[in-house]
């Protein structure tokens, strides 16, 4: 009983710890607008924009390090690379505007 | 007193005459179809214009997008009428649209180099500004099918997107 109890909290302690395996985050892309507007990532996080519309986006890095083509009905990928805050946008259509914020 | 009394009776009257004739005139939705549809057909022609005659980079990019949305727009809009079993409606609205954009397109054919680049952004500054206010006040609230409706606004969405960009490269060719 006791060992087994053991094991079970190593193991916990081991998932919960800060070197989470990198995730895939995804951000619907849906009449015009980034679901969710806003997106919390980490370092080394996956980001994958779904374009759920019938005409093509991008999600345009406003400090360009990204620019990902979304062609309709596709999706893209952009790997994080640096903390802080990186605001973006489609360059077809500007009014289409996001925000990943990452942490470490 | 009278005066003022004859005045006031005369601007209600006015103005209830006024409502009445717009909702009279209000367009139904072949009508509303043909006008959107027709909207679009005239952003793709000076789209494949502009594509005939720039060699400026950014204004190709944008005459691309152009003939690539408005051609997605009004596919969609053609498959919504078809499954509708709805036929675009030829009317008044839609015939000065034309003619007005067959003005232009005359205009911008005369043009070459850097006064037709000008010309063709800020051409499609008033014109997506002129589209989208007919969209918000008059087309999408007069579209009864629910259909359309959301087309409509999806297409507002994406027109209002247009109008930004246009805004961002009649800027840059000042």
């Amino acid at each position: 009983m006791a060992p087994i109890g053991r094991v079970l909290v190593v193991a916990l302690v081991v998932a919960g710890a800060p070197t989470a395996e990198a995730e895939t985050l995804r951000i619907e892309l849906n009449k015009l607008t980034f679901t969710p507007l806003e997106r919390q990532a980490h370092v080394g996080d996956t980001i994958e924009w779904v374009n759920s519309d019938f005409v093509a986006h991008t999600a345009t890095a406003r400090d360009h390090s990204f620019d990902v083509m979304l062609e309709p009905g596709k999706s893209g990928r952009y790997t994080v690379q640096k903390t802080g805050a990186v605001d973006y946008y489609c360059r077809f259509h500007p009014n289409m505007t996001g925000r990943i914020t990452v942490g470490e | 007193m009278t005066l003022r009394l004859a005045a006031l009776t005369a601007a209600i009257l006015l103005l209830a005459t006024g409502i009445a004739t717009a909702q009279d005139n209000k367009p139904t939705d072949p009508q509303i179809a043909h006008i959107a549809y027709t909207a679009g057909q005239i952003d793709i022609e000076a789209g494949k214009l502009a594509l005939k005659k720039s060699k400026n980079k950014q204004v190709r990019d944008f005459a691309e997008e152009m003939v690539r949305d408005h051609t997605a727009v009004n596919d969609k809009a053609l498959a919504l009428v078809k499954k509708l079993n709805v036929t675009p409606e030829a009317n008044p609205t839609s015939k000065a649209l034309l003619d007005q954009g067959k003005k232009e397109h005359a205009t911008l054919s005369k043009l070459n180099g850097k006064a037709f680049d000008k010309a063709y952004a800020t051409n499609e500054v008033a014109y997506h500004k002129t589209v989208n206010g007919a969209l918000e006040t008059t087309l999408i609230p007069s579209a009864s099918n629910s259909e359309l409706k959301d087309l409509l606004g999806t297409g507002l969405k994406i027109f209002q997107g247009h109008e930004q960009h246009a805004e961002h490269l009649a800027a840059e060719m000042k």
